[in-house]
C-alpha cells in the first residue's frame, strides 16, 4: 500500500512538473535582459516595452479578439441548439448523421478542416452576396464550425443530466414551449453555456491551421504572426506576450473558479431550504 | 429556486425576463407573423426549425466542404490560373463529359515520399498516444483516488495549460530544447555531457511536443472513467486474498476501457495529422503528412494533390473516428439513462 501510493505521488509530480517546466521557463526568460537564452543578463521588463510598441503584433491580437468573440457568441447560439436537439429529440430521420457531423470536428485534423473550408469559400466566391476576399467573416465561420462542437457536447451533457419533469410541468401548465425554453431550460444550461462560450473563444484565439487556410493574403491574425516570428527562432518578446497570456487565463480561471464554487454553495443551501420547508409541518 | 428572498431578482433571471418581454413582443408584431406563416407552409414548424438552424449550418459548412475536397481531388491541376484545378464537368455540346482524373492518387501511390510520410505519421502519432497513456494513466488513477479536497485543484492543474496558447506551449520547447538551452546547460554543468546534444529539429522533440500538448487529453476521459469506480470491489479483492496489483490488473484496468480508449482516440486523431509540432520541433527531414498537406497546398499551390492528400487522410482516420463517435454516443446514451 506504501509503495503504490509513493509511485502515485511520484507520477503526480513528474506529470506536472512535465506540463508546468516549460511555462515557467518561459516566463522567467521574457525577464530576462539579455536577447540570448544561454545568459542572465539580469532582470529588465524591456521585452515588454518592446511588445507594446509592435504595431503589427497588437493590431493582430485585436483582429483575433474580434473573432474570438463572434465566435463564441456565434458558436454558443448554434451549438446550445444542437445540443438541446441531441438530448430533446430522440427520434427524427437523420439523428445518427446529425450526431456525427456535430462530434467529427473535434477529432478531425485541423488541415483537412481548413483546407475543406478554403475549397467551399473559393467554390462560393463567384456568387452573388459572398463576400469576394477571404479574412474576418471567413476565419469566423470556419471558427464557429470547429468550435460549436464543443459547446454542443457541454450543453448536451448538462441537458442529459437535468429535470425533465421541470420542463414537462411548465408545459402542462399551458407554457408554450419557447417559453418553457427561455424561462426554465436556459436559466438550467447558462453556466454549460458560459463554459462553451469561453472555450469557443480560446479555441478560436489560439487557431493557426485552419485560420492560416482560411485567412486572405493581407489578414494576420495573432497565432499566424506568432507563428512567423518563431519559426526563425527564439524571440524574448514572445517571451513576453505568453507571459502575460498565461497570466490573464491563470487569474480569469482562478475568480471563475472561484465564482462557480460560491454560486454552488448558494444553489446547495437554497436546496436544504427548500427541502426543510418541504418537511416542515403546514399550518 | 428556494423561495429564501422573493424580492431578489439575479441579472440572469433578469434577461431571461427581458428576453421573454421581446420574444412576446416580436410575435406580435407583422414580420414575425408573416415570416412564421411562410416557414409554416413550407412544413418548417416549432422544433423543426430549432434542428434546421445547426442541420443547415453543418451542412453547409461541414458536409458540402467535403463535397469540394472530393470533387478537387479528381480535378486535373492547373498551374497557371485561378482556381489552380481544371473543370470536373464540362457541357460539350449539350453533352455532360465527366472528368473523373485519378492522376493526383496514382501520384501519391507513386511517389515514395507520401507513402513514407502516412507510414511515419501513424507510427509516431500511435508511439505518442502510448507514451501519453504511460504517463496519463497514473495520474489520472493519482487524481481519482486523491483526497476530495485536492482533486479540483489537481484537476484544475491538468487543465490550466489547456486554456494557454498552444503554440505558445509548443514554442516553450523550443527554448528549452535548443543547444544553448537550460537542458543542455545543466547536462553540461553536470559534466554529463562535454559539447550540447541537439534535441531541436529532431524527431525526439517532435515525440516531446506531441506528448506534451496531447497528455490533458488522455488524463481527463480517463479521470472521468476511474472516478465512478466502486472502490469496494478493489476492497473485496483485497480482502479476499488478492495482490493489490493482480486486482488492479484484473478489475481497474479492464473497467476503464472505455476511458483508455477515448483519450487514445483524443490523442491519437488528432497527432497523426498535427502540422504545428512537426514544423517548430521535427527536423525538416520529419516526413508527417499534415505538414506535407501543408506544404503541397501553400508552397506547391497543388490543390488537387492537396485535396488527394486530404482524403486519403481521412480514409486512414475512419476507423479510429468511428470508433471515438460510437465511443462518445454510447456515453452520452448512458448519461440520459441515468
Amino acid at each position: 500500500m506504501k509503495n503504490r501510493s509513493l509511485f502515485l505521488l511520484s507520477a503526480l509530480v513528474f506529470g506536472f512538473a512535465f506540463l508546468y517546466i516549460p511555462i515557467l521557463s518561459m516566463i522567467v526568460y521574457s525577464f530576462n535582459e539579455s536577447r540570448l537564452v544561454t545568459v542572465w543578463g539580469g532582470f529588465s521588463v524591456k521585452w515588454y516595452g518592446e511588445l507594446l510598441q509592435n504595431r503589427q503584433l497588437l493590431q493582430s491580437a485585436w483582429l483575433s479578439f474580434r473573432i474570438a468573440a463572434v465566435t463564441a457568441t456565434g458558436a454558443v447560439i448554434i451549438g446550445t441548439l444542437a445540443g438541446f436537439v441531441l438530448a430533446r429529440f430522440k427520434q427524427f430521420r437523420t439523428r445518427t448523421m446529425f450526431a456525427g457531423m456535430v462530434t467529427a470536428p473535434l477529432v478531425m485534423p485541423e488541415v483537412i478542416t481548413g483546407l475543406s473550408l478554403l475549397l467551399l469559400f473559393v467554390a462560393l466566391a463567384p456568387l452573388p452576396f459572398v463576400p469576394d476576399t477571404r479574412g474576418f467573416s471567413t476565419i469566423t465561420i470556419a471558427h464557429i464550425t470547429l468550435t460549436l462542437s464543443y459547446v454542443t457536447v457541454i450543453v448536451r451533457s448538462r441537458l442529459a443530466s437535468m429535470d425533465e419533469s421541470l420542463e414537462e410541468a411548465a408545459m402542462d401548465l399551458g407554457a408554450r414551449p419557447v417559453t418553457v425554453f427561455l424561462k426554465i431550460t436556459l436559466p438550467i444550461i447558462a453556466p454549460a453555456m458560459i463554459s462553451g462560450w469561453l472555450l469557443a473563444f480560446t479555441l478560436s484565439l489560439d487557431d493557426l491551421v485552419i485560420a492560416s487556410f482560411t485567412a486572405g493574403p493581407s489578414t494576420n491574425t495573432l497565432p499566424m504572426m506568432i507563428f512567423s516570428t518563431v519559426r526563425r527562432g527564439i524571440t524574448p518578446q514572445i517571451n513576453a506576450l505568453a507571459t502575460i497570456m498565461v497570466g490573464i487565463v491563470t487569474v480569469f480561471v482562478i475568480v471563475a473558479g472561484i465564482l462557480m464554487a460560491r454560486q454552488e454553495r448558494r444553489r446547495q443551501l437554497d436546496m436544504r431550504l427548500a427541502e426543510a420547508a418541504a418537511a416542515a409541518p403546514r399550518g | 429556486m428556494a423561495p429564501t428572498n422573493p424580492g431578489y431578482v439575479s441579472l440572469g433571471e433578469r434577461l431571461v425576463l427581458w428576453m421573454d418581454q421581446l420574444w412576446t413582443n416580436v410575435q406580435g408584431s407583422g414580420p414575425y407573423r408573416w415570416s412564421a406563416g411562410m416557414l409554416r407552409r413550407v412544413g418548417l414548424r416549432g422544433h423543426r426549425l430549432v434542428i434546421a438552424v445547426p442541420w443547415l449550418w453543418l451542412v453547409l459548412f461541414f458536409l458540402i466542404p467535403f463535397i469540394i475536397v472530393l470533387k478537387i481531388s479528381f480535378a486535373e491541376t492547373r498551374w497557371l490560373g485561378t482556381p489552380p484545378y481544371g473543370p470536373l464537368f464540362d457541357w460539350v455540346e449539350t453533352q455532360l463529359h465527366i472528368r473523373l482524373n485519378l492522376a493526383n492518387y496514382l501520384f501519391l501511390i507513386r511517389d515514395a515520399l507520401y507513402v513514407k510520410a502516412f507510414l511515419s505519421s501513424i507510427k509516431v502519432a500511435a508511439v505518442s498516444t502510448v507514451i501519453c497513456l504511460l504517463i496519463g494513466y497514473p495520474m489520472a488513477y493519482a487524481i481519482a483516488r486523491a483526497d476530495l479536497r485536492w482533486r479540483n485543484l489537481l484537476l484544475l492543474l491538468v487543465i490550466l495549460p489547456f486554456w494557454t496558447s498552444f503554440l505558445l506551449r509548443v514554442y516553450a520547447w523550443m527554448g528549452l530544447l535548443g543547444s544553448n538551452g537550460p537542458i543542455n546547460q545543466l547536462l553540461m554543468a553536470l559534466g554529463l555531457i562535454d559539447e550540447p546534444l541537439r534535441m531541436l529539429n529532431t524527431d525526439f522533440a517532435m515525440y516531446i511536443g506531441i506528448v506534451y500538448s496531447y497528455l490533458p487529453f488522455m488524463i481527463l476521459p480517463l479521470y472521468s472513467n476511474l472516478e465512478k469506480h466502486d472502490i469496494t470491489l478493489l476492497e473485496a479483492a483485497v480482502d479476499l486474498g488478492c495482490k493489490p496489483f493482480k486486482a488492479f490488473l484484473s478489475i481497474t484496468l479492464p473497467l476503464s476501457k472505455p476511458g483508455i480508449i477515448a483519450g487514445s482516440m483524443l490523442v491519437f486523431i488528432p497527432a497523426v495529422g498535427e502540422f504545428v509540432i512537426p514544423r517548430l520541433l521535427g527536423g525538416t527531414d520529419s516526413l508527417m503528412i499534415g505538414r506535407v498537406l501543408w506544404d503541397e497546398f501553400f508552397l506547391n499551390r497543388n490543390w488537387p494533390v492537396a485535396s488527394a492528400v486530404a482524403i486519403v487522410l481521412l480514409i486512414v482516420l475512419v476507423i479510429p473516428i468511428g470508433i471515438f463517435q460510437h465511443y462518445q454516443m454510447k456515453e452520452a446514451e448512458g448519461e440520459e439513462r441515468q
